[in-house]
């Protein structure tokens, strides 16, 4: 619940709100990834970190 | 009294900082404990060290402050995942589960981590610092000046990749930015990644690689790649880049551009080609850092000038900004990567949020960056004698004797004493140093003790007060950032035969009287020592020159290629048995290879995965 009202006050913060629709969208696409997938292992390249 | 712990974790170079009443009292970073290069996991080992250094638990920190902020990272990553789709589907495909699984929660992360140590630890203790200001805040509050343009040129933070601030007292207000993708570090990196070396720790080798080539790509570079203005503000095309949507570093269109594929690391020879691209994106760097810098100082007017970010490790064009004269005074933080954003953090909630006020004292506040741990003789005697060492103990004076001696010698010596540097250099902490004077010393040390490529350069410490009659340098280099030319006088003259001789044939050429550390274009990394911090290396370098008449040695980091640098004595020990290091002087304790156990001795050529 923290959670999702600290990204709640971030996106008040950027006046970003046309994120949130993005966000769930990929939530459950990087849910569905997640469920997916074995491990969170880190990808090597830069710019992603 | 109040402490606050700084992190930098999760990306790469994790490390701990811990200031007492906006003092530094360690850092280190998490790399020499775990001996894992670069190592970005949750810098536990390094927190233990420099709370156990200030004796106190984690529950006495007042705040622990993270060096930048992973939702505007998310952002960056989300917006550019959009800006390029459907490419970058394969990206997004590897980077989302870290980020639903771990950075998007991250204070949790580091909540769960830090109650490891302290069971009541709170999250409201918990900060959070933009990552430009975490190293903009490591740049200016250690530094020795009062005011100054603070510039940070890195890769890339969370959206910004170089920015410009003014520091005044305690106060560091943010000027402007450059967003991603445009960065200075990526473009460098690019190049990095096209010639065949490792992203985020082969950029050392480009710069080292420069010297053998032509910058004939200069211009092609600035017409194609490069859009750059007066200023030294830029935009980079991205026609030629994969970063923001691929697992490569640079695209097709690139290796069309220059007629040659990416070069595959340890099979593909280097061949005078990617000594040129490496001459050649080491100009074009140079020449935005010079515009950038030119322009600051006309604009503000203000003579000194703060460096930090991954680029401020760039010491050929630091040499070369300082020499430039736009700015009297130049301070480059000796942990500008990302380690260095832990204590830029720690620093920014000293200053900025508590609104503490700050000292500024001659010199500056890094004591020299020996941060790390220190061993006492006698703990030394019994881990040495634990892993089957033999030793000879001395007295002080004469372990300086007996050291200098054997580096009059020519041998190569294995220098560990007091506190372990913070950064990526070695400094005369936990180095591995040699007779400058000698002809095959660099030779001997890239190949038979560092196992690393013959053409990269070592880089000399000198004692302070004689830098100028050896190098075009008056001034401090404490922690090896400036490179300047050896003196004219000591020059040698090149014969013409020598002259025609194209890249890394001109590595045997000896160009001076000091040739170990001078690199094919009369270059030199140098680190000027100071009694005042490092009292024993000064004393050492002292006593080679009343033996040789010579007031520098070699000094490269004690370790093997693609190890951290030793940290601890029996670290110090297998790296002395792995290689051909032939004397190694350890607090008062000096080991002879010939007197060990060669039963002791270990394969360190291919012991760590290569960088």
């Amino acid at each position: 619940m923290t959670f999702v009202s600290e990204i709640w006050s971030f996106m008040k913060v950027r006046k970003k709100f046309w994120l949130l629709p993005i966000l769930i969208v990929l939530g459950v696409f990087g849910g569905l990834i997640v469920i997916s997938q074995g491990s969170a292992v880190a990808p090597f390249i830069y710019t992603l970190f | 009294m109040t402490y606050i712990l700084g992190i930098s974790a999760l990306y790469h170079d994790s490390a701990a900082a811990l200031l007492r009443d906006g003092e530094i009292v360690a850092a280190a970073q998490e790399e020499r404990f775990s001996r894992r290069k670069h190592d970005p996991g949750f810098p536990e080992l390094a927190i233990e060290y420099v709370l156990q250094e200030s004796g106190i638990s984690l529950a006495e920190v007042d705040n622990v402050v993270f060096y930048d902020k992973p939702f505007l990272k998310f952002e960056r990553l989300i917006e550019t995942y959009i800006a390029v789709a459907p490419k970058g589907f394969n990206s997004f495909r590897m980077a989302m589960p870290v980020w639903l699984r771990e950075k998007l929660f991250l204070k949790d992360l580091l909540a769960k981590q830090l109650r490891k140590m302290d069971p009541d630890f709170t999250v409201d203790k918990l900060l959070f610092a933009e990552h430009h200001v975490s190293h903009a805040a490591s740049a200016f509050y250690p530094s020795p000046f009062e005011e100054a343009i603070v510039l940070t040129v890195d890769g890339v933070g969370e959206w910004a990749t170089t920015t410009v601030g003014v520091g005044r007292g305690n106060e560091l207000t943010m000027l402007k930015e450059l967003h991603f993708p445009h960065s200075l570090g990526l473009l460098y990196s690019a190049f990095t990644y096209y010639t065949g070396f490792k992203v985020n720790s082969g950029e050392y080798k480009v710069m080292g690689l420069a010297p053998y080539g032509d910058p004939k790509y200069k211009d092609l570079i600035l017409e194609h790649l490069v859009d750059l203005k007066e200023d030294g503000s830029f935009r980079l095309n991205q026609k030629y880049f994969n970063y923001t949507s691929g697992l490569t570093m640079t695209s097709k269109a690139l290796e069309d551009l220059f007629g040659h594929p990416v070069r595959k690391p340890e099979t593909d020879q280097l061949t005078q080609f990617h000594m040129d691209i490496a001459a050649s994106v080491q100009a074009v760097t140079e020449e935005i850092m010079l515009r950038i810098t030119r322009d600051l100082a006309r604009e503000h007017g203000i003579r000194n000038l703060c460096m930090a970010g991954g680029v401020a490790l760039n010491c050929v064009a630091n040499g070369k900004i300082l020499r430039d004269g736009a700015f009297d005074n130049l301070w480059v933080q000796p942990a500008a990567g990302d380690a260095g954003g832990a204590l830029g953090a720690a620093y920014a909630a000293w200053h900025q949020e508590l609104k503490k006020p700050r000292k500024v004292e001659q010199g500056d506040q890094m004591r020299g960056a020996y941060l790390g741990p220190k061993y006492e003789d006698g703990d030394i005697a019994r881990e040495l004698t634990e892993v089957g060492a033999k030793f000879t103990t001395y007295e002080n004076g004469e372990m300086i004797g007996e050291t200098a001696q054997a580096l009059a010698d020519g041998k190569a010596v294995g220098w560990f004493q007091g506190r372990m540097e913070f950064g990526p250099r070695a400094l005369g902490a936990r180095s591995i140093l040699g007779d400058p004077r000698s002809e095959s010393m660099q030779k001997t040390l890239n190949l038979k003790v560092k196992y690393r490529e013959s053409f990269r350069p070592f880089a000399p410490s000198v004692l302070r007060e004689d830098v100028a009659e050896w190098f075009e340098l008056d001034g401090d280099s404490p922690y090896m950032l400036i490179v300047a030319d050896v003196q004219d006088r000591i020059r040698r003259q090149m014969t013409d035969e020598e002259n025609a001789l194209f890249g890394i044939e001109k590595l045997n050429v000896k160009r001076s009287e000091i040739p170990a550390v001078t690199h094919v274009d009369y270059s030199a990394r140098i680190q000027t020592v100071h009694e005042q911090t490092n009292p024993q290396y000064h004393a050492l370098i002292s006593r080679f020159k009343e033996l040789t008449g010579c007031s520098l040695v070699v000094n490269t980091s004690f370790n093997v290629r693609g190890e951290p640098i030793v940290c601890t004595p029996t670290d110090a020990f297998r790296c002395f048995m792995g290689t051909d290091i032939e004397v190694l002087a350890i607090g008062n304790c000096l080991l002879r290879k010939e007197d060990q156990d060669p039963s002791l001795k270990e394969n360190y050529e291919t012991k760590y995965e290569l960088d």
